[in-house]
């Protein structure tokens, strides 16, 4: 490959993801920041009755959701006393291919079939591989997934060749590369050689498709306890979840329920270096993609992502590795579910959050994964300590990252940290006034814009405006 | 270790060399090319281990690699030991058996 090879594939880049998706993009922009989000979702997603047919037909969605006693009473042990909230489970990894991501798959590939493409193709190193692998088997289309899986030394996390494995398991075939961001230029040579379809995470169909677990959520509630649950904590990546979730909330008329938003704590390690790469003992689910996604959604492979968490969490909080791990093992000894560490982010924070909550609330971790061989906390554990991670137990806080694991010596010692909102909202708007020229002004309609994408009023996202020196 | 047409392998080939690699990645990465490994079946009539061959992947993709592996295999495992891993549900169990007293 030429250099001018490189930069003219990349040139190519709107061409090649507008017969890729076709989603004309366009028809949303106003011209500067705002864009019409909600229409986005109205015009070329799906209604949530259409996405539960759709999903229904492969067997997606309806999971079951559990009361986690065992784990409450624990947390109980840890609280003042009146405090810990009864904790609750939806159990994702029942969805055919192990997790909620099924659902996001579901929508996008029967959408690839309706629109008559032969295969779909989708970059991620993680989950999501599976389920698009797992509902293009169903739907009999070709699948290739591109996974960032190898440093230089060609070493790989287990948990990334175990997805790997499973996508390999329905048929897809699995380009896998070493680590950096040019990914995105392999993926782009792959939809422009085949004509698939993109079905990137990223997408409204993606992100329609989650809204289903939203609106499941509050049902079993009712059912359950006659009401719709204080708080549902979500893990974060790209903001799908979170947002999908969300909405289905909405929907569901579940307008009191608080939306946490949790990451493992990767602070310090970079996600394109390939010395850091292997540091890290989480794929997904971290602060790398957490924080960025957040303060620039658009950062992804189609032009505007339907992923927006900063419309839709009320709190975030990041969560140490340690302490991750800790509750994996802690689910399956006392609760018997053996499910896979990076759906269990949420589950350490909801822990920590419940004990901050009264007896008579409740608080829902909202998905599981599945687990098995590399994808497990002692596969990963062992890749870990194999690589100079010190693992102990001690105090979480006193955790590094990409230098040590450490397990809480007692359960009391998991502890949320609570992420500044606010601070995370000014590098939004920051990133947003970053994409108009240095002498261009927000119009009235991007401060409106800005203002609901960060739940925030139009005074104070001028405020913020006020305070961003060098403009 | 000789291949024969049909038979399904193992590629390796680089994407980007050093000098090619995007503007934003960090110094180590820059330092090395980005790489690509794929499988599919042998197009050629043989090969053995370290020839430049042709594959049909899984799902009829015709690509071209060096040979790294016939009948690669996962070697991913359910790790060693972590010994401290063992210590978790035995204090968990113990502080809910505590509250039941």
């Amino acid at each position: 490959m030429s250099a001018a090879g490189y930069s003219e594939l990349m040139a190519r880049r709107a061409e090649i993801m507008k017969s890729a998706v076709q989603i004309d993009y366009d028809q949303f922009e106003s011209g500067s920041i705002a864009f019409d989000f909600e229409g986005m979702m109205e015009k070329v997603g799906y209604s949530l009755e259409e996405i539960k047919e759709i999903q229904e037909s492969t067997g997606v969605g309806n999971t079951p959701l559990y009361e986690l006693k065992n784990l409450t009473a624990l947390c109980r042990k840890t609280a003042e006393k009146g405090k810990g909230a009864r904790i609750f489970l939806k159990d994702e990894a029942a969805n055919p291919s192990g997790s909620f991501k099924a659902r996001r798959a579901a929508v996008s590939v029967y959408h690839a079939k309706k629109l008559g493409y032969k295969g779909v193709i989708a970059a991620t190193s993680g989950n999501y591989g599976a389920a698009v692998a797992s509902q293009a088997a169903m739907l009999g289309l070709k699948c290739i997934i591109v996974q960032e899986c190898y440093d230089s030394e060609h070493k790989g996390q287990p948990e990334i060749i175990e997805k790997a494995r499973k996508c390999e398991a329905y048929g897809a075939e699995v380009v896998q590369l070493s680590v950096g961001p040019e990914l995105f230029f392999s993926f782009l040579q792959l939809l422009e050689e085949t004509g698939y379809f993109n079905a990137s995470l990223y997408t409204p169909f993606g992100i329609a498709g989650v809204e289903t677990l939203g609106y499941e959520l509050s049902a079993q509630m009712k059912e359950k306890i006659g009401r719709n649950p204080d708080a549902v904590v979500v893990t974060t990546a790209g903001g799908g979840n979170v947002t999908g979730t969300a909405r289905g909330l909405i929907k569901a008329d579940a307008l009191e329920t608080e939306v946490i938003g949790a990451s493992v704590d990767l602070k310090g390690l970079h996600m394109a270096s390939d010395g850091q790469f292997n540091l890290k003992s989480f794929t997904t689910g971290h602060t790398g993609f957490g924080i960025p996604f957040a303060t620039n959604p658009d950062r992804s492979d189609v032009p505007r992502s339907a992923g927006r968490p900063l419309r839709y969490m009320d709190r975030y909080v990041t969560v140490h590795q340690g302490e991750v791990f800790y509750m994996t093992e802690a689910l399956a000894q006392i609760e018997g579910l053996e499910r896979g560490p990076a759906g269990n982010v949420s589950l350490a924070a909801a822990f920590s959050i419940a004990r901050e909550m009264n007896k008579d609330q409740v608080i829902v971790v909202q998905e599981t994964e599945y687990t098995g061989a590399g994808k497990h906390i002692q596969p990963q554990l062992s890749f870990a300590r194999e690589n100079g991670i010190e693992i102990r137990f001690g105090n979480p806080e006193e955790e590094i990252p990409g230098k040590s694991i450490i397990l809480p010596e007692d359960p009391s010692m998991i502890r949320a940290v609570d992420l500044d909102l606010d601070k995370i909202r000014l590098s939004y708007i920051r990133n947003c006034l970053a994409s108009l020229g240095n002498e261009e002004e927000a119009t009235e309609e991007d401060i409106h814009y800005m203002a609901e994408e960060c739940r925030i009023g139009t005074d104070k996202v001028k405020k913020m405006i006020d305070s961003l020196e060098g403009r | 270790m000789k291949a024969v047409k049909g038979d399904w392998v193992r590629i390796h080939k680089i994407i980007l060399s050093s000098a090619q690699r995007a503007p934003q990645v960090p110094e180590d990465t820059k330092q090395v090319p980005l790489e690509m490994w794929d499988k599919g079946f042998l197009v050629n009539s043989s090969a053995v281990v370290g020839d430049e061959v042709e594959v049909e992947t899984i799902i009829g993709r015709r690509l071209t690699g060096d040979m790294i592996e016939i009948n690669p295999q996962f070697d991913h495992a359910w790790g060693n030991c972590i010994p401290e891993i063992l210590q978790i549900g035995r204090q968990v169990r113990s502080i809910l058996a505590e509250e039941a007293e």
